[in-house]
């Protein structure tokens, strides 16, 4: 009898996930391993079809100084934008949380960038960057008499602009996590703390920064995935110029297979990009396993 | 007896079969991408209906496909996906990808009469060249353009020049863009003297260069470059001197869709871009403008570019028959003259600029004229197999250049030697 | 801590969150200055500017916008019920029922987490084409109905159900997807409004897989719609795209904007921390 009820609850367990897994399957773990399969086909163009090449593909991504190129961008662009927008995401919760003069007007200048579509806004941050008559030349023209400066068109500083737009669509979003998070620390330790004569820099170090870790834990996975996939932008305010100098991984994966039309070497491309999240995520795990405070 | 009632009788049901399947409306689904602003959209719209009005066994379903992008991904995956298009208008430069992919038949079997084939020689010979290769037409030119030059007249007087008079060589270029580029008492920059956009596809304008310099970038065939001939490096060499030596125009990657507004904006006196943004420019902006010819170096010239219709594999004879029919409607004078005036493309036939509403249009608008006159001095676009591989390459070297990490010579070579092993496998 | 130093690190602070602030809120203000003013302003900031609402004549005339909203909206729709039903169920079963494999299966749902479909929009594309779903909506909305984060989210609230209320309805004879429906879902309504916030505002702004996997102006969402609309050979004109972008965001930002303290205190209570 006992068997049976556990046979029964097994059955119901099973039954409840498999609509979600079929979806899963299907979408997400065939398609990752059909993509490793591909990457060692060529691709079928035409009237020639498909044939397995082996490693072919993988030495040619070896070889192409483009894939280093993009790889070395979305490492900067990940260094570039992680940190600053989880620490300004920190910093306006912490704002936003306390009595300020106009809170909500503070509060939804912060979220605006999540309710705008990466599309949208790029188009307005390219007037912004534009030498000469955009806003930040306006600006510091007027300001300090400086001359126009290409932001996009050099190879230097273009990358730099797309991770400014990134951490600005980000931070406002990170925000409202921490906000949750920050509204539930009970209010009579920082009392208690505050008694004690501790200042506010104490208060922040000591507890409330080891209460948010595990938010900056979720925080941080997701700023990681979005360091490899928020590509939106880059295709209206420089798409991937000047000579890559602006390119992401998935932005080139784009390009190879929705304009070279070469499948097969974008989903090598695409097997490389698994690779280096995983470890990613691994390494994460690791780094904060030690730091995270579970309740 | 029984025979021949036998023979009548088949006869006769072959012949009504015959009428019968004529009779039948020939279905056609067309693919067509936007890429000005306007009216470009509604006017095809209207022009296919008023086909469709006219031969009521044709029905066509015109479809916006999006951007010039979008409709070539559109029609691959169709294709791919046993659907495709009975026709389409895409860039012309994809003519060797879609011959590549399998997906295109050439116009010739369907123009077989000596009326036919005199129709074809009636196109501009400048655009041909990107819709002809192995002595076959796969491409009919629909929505042509090619670069000009736009100055502002004020800028020009108020430094001296001649309003009326665009410079017409690269040397007049520098030399009135010496006197045009303006600096406040901090040295920086007010106006430029030229602007020749470099973002996104810098092949396009910088082959108005080449041209210029007597280079070609691709062979006919579209299985070999000229990347790194010297006449090339030269070009590209001037082009960043422009910005480096003389000084008369911005430094670094400059933005194509920045760039009217710009000049609107009094940032450069002038302005290299397509005749597409004709209508733009007459609208906006806010001085009196020329549009000129490029200038010469050894020679006039100037890249075409746009999109071509394009008959698709798969079809029936009777629907490719129709197809055809429909674009010999479409590009005659009538027809062709409305859609210039409502976008700003370059007509594609001589006739059509001597109808009297192109001529009442040229009258009133004279800057029209100018890309049709430029015509006789253009060659086609920068256009080989696996078209966006190797354009990408030649962009990226360009890119390296303008910017200032590679020298010409090195960057074209590097560029040159990609190619070959992309384009080896076509010779 | 003397009273004039708490007063300046206090006037600091707001002087740098209002700061901070304007920064923030530039875009948004630029995109009101340019859709309301001629295009000759789109680099003028002048006060007494001519005001105009012809812009948003001209983006509405130039494009399908009705029609790329209802395909959002539709969109976002089939998204957020697939969500929700799909991700109630399976965090239903990894919160309340133990069967053999759980772990790994939710090892696998975790994996999601990381893999997110646009990474595979190669494969998802080739899926697409042998389903003929190619340019429609439900082709869009399927890599994303089953989702890692929300079956996730959902198994940690779940697990915060008593226990006791379960068994009492089980007692009472209720089945189980009684108790689901009415202990467990209504206790999760917090949840349930914080992910559903997040899921709609990157789904309303979700690019490039729809630009990918849609072709035609009866498919294409409002984000698609725009970059074909502002992708022209004539050059940005800032005051009609900026109008087009202020009518297709106009309702999140107002939706956010009424619901700015619910959608706060959800997430509070959703425990998304």
């Amino acid at each position: 009898m006992r068997g049976l009820v556990f046979r029964r609850e097994w059955i119901t367990g099973w039954l409840l996930l498999l609509p979600a897994l079929v979806f899963l399957f299907a979408f997400t773990h065939i398609p990752a391993v059909t993509t490793i399969l591909n990457s060692f086909f060529s691709t079928p163009r035409g009237r020639r079809q498909a044939k397995f090449i082996g490693l072919d593909n993988y030495e040619r991504m070896i070889g192409d100084p483009v894939f280093w190129k993009v790889l070395w961008n979305n490492l900067w662009f990940a260094l570039g934008t992680i940190p600053v927008s989880v620490a300004l995401a920190i910093v306006m919760a912490l704002w936003v949380n306390e009595k300020l003069l106009g809170r909500s007007f503070v509060r939804m200048a912060y979220f605006t960038p999540t309710v705008l579509p990466l599309i949208a806004v790029a188009n307005i941050w390219l007037f912004f960057y534009t030498p000469g008559f955009g806003l930040f030349d306006q600006i510091t023209g007027f300001l300090f008499g400086w001359p126009a400066t290409n932001y996009l068109g050099d190879p230097d500083t273009a990358l730099n602009a797309i991770i400014v737009v990134t951490v600005w669509k980000e931070a406002g979003f990170f925000m409202i996590f921490y906000l949750a998070a920050l509204q539930s620390i009970p209010v009579n330790l920082k009392e208690a703390a505050q008694i004690e004569g501790a200042g506010r820099w104490t208060i922040f170090r000591r507890i409330t920064f080891p209460l948010l870790m595990p938010t900056t834990l979720f925080v941080c996975v997701n700023a990681v995935i979005n360091s490899f996939r928020l590509v939106d932008h880059i295709f209206i305010l420089t798409d991937g110029g000047p000579d890559n100098a602006s390119a992401l991984l998935l932005f080139y994966i784009y390009e190879v297979a929705f304009r070279f039309w070469e499948t097969a070497y974008g989903a090598t491309l695409t097997v490389a990009l698994l690779i280096l999240l995983s470890l990613l995520a691994i390494s994460q795990f690791f780094f904060f396993d030690r730091k995270v405070h579970y309740k | 007896m029984l025979k021949s009632f036998l023979l009548k009788a088949v006869a006769a049901t072959a012949l009504s079969f015959s009428t019968w399947a004529s009779a039948q409306a020939v279905d056609l689904q067309f693919y067509f991408p936007v890429a000005v602003g306007g009216k470009a959209a509604e006017t095809i719209q209207g022009l296919t209906d008023e086909y469709a009005a006219q031969n009521p066994d044709v029905t066509i379903d015109a479809v916006y496909a999006g951007s010039y992008q979008d409709t070539v991904a559109k029609a691959i995956t169709a294709s791919r996906g046993g659907n495709p298009p009975q026709l389409s208008v895409i860039l012309s430069v994809d003519m060797f990808t879609l011959i590549d992919e399998d997906l295109i038949v050439p116009f010739d079997d369907y123009l077989t009469t000596d009326e036919d084939k005199k129709w074809v020689d009636g196109f501009y010979p400048a655009f041909m060249e990107n819709s002809q290769t192995g002595g076959k037409t796969y491409g009919i030119p629909f929505q042509r353009s090619t670069p000009v030059l736009y100055w502002n007249k004020e800028a020009f007087e108020a430094a001296g020049l001649d309003p009326e008079v665009a410079p017409a060589t690269w040397d007049e270029m520098v030399e009135f863009g010496k006197k045009l580029t303006k600096k406040d008492a901090s040295g920086n920059v007010t106006q430029w003297g030229v602007r020749i956009p470099s973002s996104g596809f810098p092949y396009w304008l910088f082959q108005g260069l080449a041209i210029e310099n007597g280079a070609i970038l691709a062979n006919a065939e579209g299985n070999k470059t000229n990347f790194d001939d010297p006449k090339v490096v030269e070009a590209l060499q001037f082009l960043v001197d422009l910005s480096t030596e003389y000084e008369i125009m911005a430094p670094g990657i400059v933005e194509w869709g920045a760039t009217p507004k710009a000049f609107f904006e009094g940032q450069t006196a002038m302005m290299w871009t397509s005749t597409g943004n004709l209508t733009n420019v007459r609208d906006n902006a806010p001085f009196k403008f020329g549009v000129a010819m490029l200038p010469e170096k050894v020679q006039r010239g100037a890249p075409t570019g746009g999109g071509n219709f394009y008959l698709f594999k798969g079809a029936s004879d009777e629907q490719n028959k129709a197809a055809v029919k429909f674009v010999q409607w479409i590009t005659a004078p009538e027809q062709s003259a409305k859609w210039t005036i409502a976008t700003g493309y370059v007509a594609p036939r001589p006739e059509t600029w001597e109808t009297e509403t192109m001529k009442a249009y040229a009258a009133d608008f004279a800057p029209a004229l100018v890309a049709r006159d430029q015509l006789e001095f253009a060659k086609a676009e920068l256009s080989t197999y696996q078209n966006q591989r190797v354009t990408g390459i030649f962009n990226d070297a360009l890119a390296a250049v303008i910017t200032g990490k590679k020298d010409a010579a090195t960057a074209l070579k590097e560029a040159q030697a990609e190619a070959d092993k992309i384009l080896a496998e076509y010779r | 801590m003397s009273g004039l130093a708490t007063n300046l690190d206090r006037f600091l602070n707001v002087f740098a969150a209002w700061a901070l602030a304007l920064i923030w809120v530039l875009p948004l203000a630029y995109a009101v200055w340019t859709a309301f003013h001629p295009a000759a302003y789109e680099a003028r900031f002048e006060l007494f500017a001519p005001l105009t609402l012809e812009n948003f004549v001209k983006a509405w005339d130039a494009a399908p916008f009705a029609r790329y909203f209802l395909n959002t909206f539709i969109l976002v729709t089939m998204i957020l019920a697939g969500q929700f039903i799909l991700c109630t169920l399976a965090a239903y079963a990894f919160a309340r029922f133990a069967f053999p494999g759980r772990n790994i299966l939710f090892a696998l749902v975790l994996l999601q987490l990381l893999v997110m479909p646009d990474i595979l929009m190669v494969e998802n594309y080739q899926t697409m084409r042998l389903l003929h779903l190619v340019d429609t909506i439900p082709a869009i909305a399927l890599p994303y109905v089953a989702s890692g984060f929300g079956i996730f989210l959902l198994r940690q609230t779940f697990m915060t159900v008593p226990k006791e209320l379960d068994e009492a309805a089980r007692i009472e004879g209720a089945s189980f997807l009684t108790v689901l429906w009415k202990v467990y879902i209504p206790l999760a309504k917090p949840t349930y409004l914080a992910y559903g916030l997040v899921s709609v505002s990157h789904h309303w702004n979700n690019f490039l897989w729809p630009l990918i996997v849609t072709n035609s102006v009866e498919t294409r969402p409002v984000t698609v719609g725009l970059s074909v609309f502002s992708a022209i050979d004539s050059g940005v004109e800032w005051s009609v795209i900026n109008a087009a972008t202020l009518m297709t965001s106009g309702p999140l930002l107002l939706a956010f904007l009424l619901f700015q303290r619910q959608f706060v205190q959800s997430f509070m209570r959703a425990g998304i921390k």
